[in-house]
Parts: structure tokens; sequence; C-alpha cells
């Protein structure tokens, strides 16, 4: 069954998804990769603000493909986690509540997600014509210079995604491939 | 002697940069449907579907399957009866990459400097790999590449002794390690022998084979098929949340070696694998 997901992330909501669900997203999130989160930690350390609030917020891991006349956005599939993985508790302590990548992350992180109660959902990797769809506006918050790794503030609608970590650090590729051993037995 | 202008080389190779990025090739889309019936997991099938609907968009709609559309690798056969006129060859490539790249709404992924990382705007250098072969024609093949993907591939200096079961096992423990990173179903692409960077060109060279096409050996066509059967015995499945379909083919190339050397590189490459070829 699919759950159905707004924004902001309110801890309710975040408690109400666990490993292995399917979600449809709607609502704003903002994007961000290597070069934007090496940024922002380093305005955290320098006790400065954000270039948004990301109290209760999600970001997404995605450098998308040019946007062509009239559409918001190009392809715009999720980068690999991992790569975020030394910035992102930074980010978890100062309220961001959700991420969406794909591939596994570090231990750290995911200690990090249990104290702070967030979720990691997976995109489909590679599925990037078809998550362009789900995106209805985009819009420049920081960064420019940076090109495809700018920050924008997307609005999604109904964003397939997979629950990978839950707030308890149950992890979904653990249990569904040990789910899918099983199963052949 | 046949003269071949580098304005019709960049013309080409612009044009392959976009249509390697926006059409998922045949032997690839016939896997996919191969596997959704094979497939046991319930997700691994939905995930499967998703994935040839994707294929259809970007087809439809001319956009990139993946939104990482790759630092651009160029092989370039060049018959030894061409004379190339008009320009600078390897300057021909790059502005083929740039404008196919601009023009085609690809994204711009490549950094000038590994360490300073700035953004050359354009995805230009291409890696352009160049062959000198009998005949008055060249053969163009782009082949944009991930790296997700890329980043996961791996490379090691076997003993003699490790033998074929050596191989095997660093062509699994690698797959093993990538996990769910490198956008699974996978394609992989295995160099054996030659010398360190060359056992990394076979890999490479691997995965331009279609997947359906084994390799002459028959000693090495079967080690392919065998690879993976393995492979979609470890379980990561679709996307990493377990399942049968891991991998899509299992490409080998192979050259001769040193007495005391057994080089093997695998070059992990993702569903979304691009490559398209002309002959000018
Ligand atoms: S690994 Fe392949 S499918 Fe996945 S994001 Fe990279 S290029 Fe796209």
């Amino acid at each position: 069954m699919q759950k159905r997901i707004t924004t902001p992330l309110t801890i309710e909501k975040v408690e109400e998804l666990k490993a292995g669900d399917s979600v449809l997203l709607t609502g704003y999130i903002y994007t961000a990769r290597d070069a934007a989160h090496k940024r922002l930690v380093e305005l955290l350390e320098k006790g400065e603000d954000l270039p948004f609030d990301i109290e209760n917020q999600i970001i997404y891991y995605v450098g998308p493909t040019p946007a062509k006349e009239g559409m918001p956005i190009g392809s715009a599939g999720p980068t690999t986690s991992y790569r975020m993985d030394p910035y992102t508790p930074k980010l978890l302590d100062k309220g961001l509540k959700g991420m969406i990548g794909k591939g596994k992350r570090s231990d750290e992180v995911v200690e990090s997600m249990k104290k702070n109660k967030a979720i990691y959902f997976a995109a489909i990797g590679g599925a990037a014509a078809l998550t362009a769809k789900c995106v209805k506006s985009s819009e420049l918050i920081a960064y420019e210079d940076l090109g495809a790794e700018a920050i924008r503030r997307l609005y999604v609608e109904d964003l397939p995604l997979i629950v990978v970590i839950d707030s308890n650090g149950n992890n979904y590729y653990s249990i569904g491939q040990e789910e899918y051993k099983n199963s052949l037995k | 002697m046949r003269e071949i202008h580098v304005n019709q080389i960049t013309e080409t190779i612009k044009q392959l940069c976009m249509d390697a990025n926006y059409y998922l090739s045949e032997d690839i889309k016939n896997r996919f449907n191969e596997y959704k019936e094979k497939e046991t997991s319930k997700l691994g099938k939905e995930i499967l579907d998703i994935l040839i609907e994707n294929s259809k968009i970007a087809e439809n709609e001319k956009m990139p399957m993946c939104q990482d559309t790759g630092m651009a690798v160029v092989f370039l056969e060049i018959g030894q009866d061409v004379h190339i006129t008009g320009g600078n060859l390897e300057d021909a490539i790059n502005e083929g990459v740039r404008q196919g790249y601009t023009e085609g709404y690809l994204r711009k992924s490549v950094v000038r400097d590994p360490l300073d990382r700035i953004n050359t705007k354009d995805n230009t250098p291409a890696i352009i790999h160049y062959q000198i072969v009998p005949g008055d024609k060249i053969k163009i093949t782009v082949a944009p590449k991930g790296f997700g993907s890329e980043n996961m591939s791996k490379l090691k200096m076997l003993k003699p002794a490790d033998g074929v079961e050596g191989v095997k096992r660093f062509v699994l423990e690698t797959v093993k390690e990538a996990g769910p990173n490198p956008c699974p179903p996978i394609i992989v692409g295995v160099g054996i022998g030659g010398t360190f960077e060359k056992s990394a060109y076979l890999a490479k060279k691997a995965l331009l084979r279609k997947i359906d096409k084994r390799n002459e050996n028959p000693f090495y066509a079967k080690l392919e098929e065998e690879l993976l059967d393995e492979i979609n015995k470890l379980g990561i499945g679709p996307q990493g949340f377990g399942g049968l379909t891991t991998c899509l083919g299992v490409n080998i190339e192979v050259f001769a070696t040193h007495i005391a050397g057994l080089p093997v590189a695998v070059n992990i490459n993702c569903h979304a694998t691009r490559h398209k070829e002309a002959i000018i």
C-alpha cells in the first residue's frame, strides 16, 4: 500500500513511516548535492544562517539536466547519497527531517537519524525522465554559480519514493534482501 | 587516401551524444522485459516497470533517460587510409561534445581539475580512445558514463595462481560491495589480462558490446553466463531492495598478459548503459 505524505515532514509523519513503505510525496523539497552540502556546512561552522529554513524539511540529492523551455526541470533522478554522509549529521542536528537519494549511508548518519528522528528515502535511480514529471515548479534558492548543483526549491506532486531507513534505524536494503533470500528457501 | 573533414566528425559526435542519452538500446529493453517475467520480488517487478516506462518517456520526449548524462567517452577507430582535414581532430571531438551537451539539454558534469573542481560548463574534455585500423572509414562510438556506477568499479592485480576462481571471486566481491549504489540492475564489463591500464581499457570496451552477444571464445562466453548467474544469486535485486534482477549482462574482454600477472578490471555500469555508434 502506498502512503501519501506531504511536506513539511513533522515528527508525527516521521513516526508513521517504516522501512519498506512505498510513499507518494507532495510538497516543497530542496535540492542539494556535493558542492552545496560543503557550502551549507561551512556556513554552519561559521555560525551563519542557511539560505533556507531547514527545520522539518527534505533535501533531495539531485543535479538535474537543464530544463527545456516551458518545463520546470530536466531529468531529475537521485544521485548516490554516501558522498553527502560527512555533512549530513550537522544538517540533521539543525532540524533536517528527510533525505532523498539512493544507496547506502554511513553508521554515523544512521545514528544521527535515530537521534534526530529523520527518514532516508530512495527515489528510483536512473528513472530520471519519469521523476521529472512529478516536479511542478522549480525556484532557485542559492548558489547559482554551481549550475546543476545549485540549491532549488521544487514543488513535487506524488513523487514515488521508498523508505529505506526509518527513524528507528531499520534499513530496507538489508531487510528486503533478507526477505528475498528467505522467499527462495 | 580518403579525406574526411573535421566538421563531419564534430557533427556526428554531437548527434551521438544526444541519441545515446535519449534512446535506450534494444538489447537492454529486451532484457528488462525478460527479467520482469522472471523476477519474484513484487517491488522488484514494480521497479523494472518504472524503468521501462522511464525509457519510453525519455524516447518520446527526447529527454535524457538519466540526469547523470555522464562524462563523454569517445572511441575512434580510424582507417589508416583516411586523411583528416580542416583542423585538429581532438578539438573537433570536443566541439562535438560541447554542442551535443549544450543543444541537447544534457547535464554538464565535468570539472577541469580533479582537486580544484571548477566545472568546465560544457562537459568537455571528453575521454578519447584512438585506434588505427585498416580501411578508409572512421567508426565513432560515444559512450556517456555516469559516475554512480563508475565509482563502484575496481581493478586488482591478481596472482596467476588465483586463476579463473580468483577472477570470479573478485567480480562478485565488487558487485556485492557496490550493492544499491550503482542503480541495479547493472551491467558488468570485465577486462582480464594485458597490463594495469590495458585491463581497465578492456573492461570499458566490454561495455560497448550488446549484452545479448557473448564473447567469441566459448570459454569466456561460458564464464560470462556463469558470472551473470552467480551475480543474480546475490539477492541484491532492483535498486538493492532484494530480488533476482541484480545484473542484466556480463561482458568480458581479454588480452595477452605477462608470465607474472593476472590483471582484472571490473567496470560497473548501470541499466542506463549508453553507447551509440556511427561509421563515416
Ligand atoms: S548510476 Fe547510472 S542510472 Fe544511476 S544515476 Fe548514475 S548514470 Fe544514472
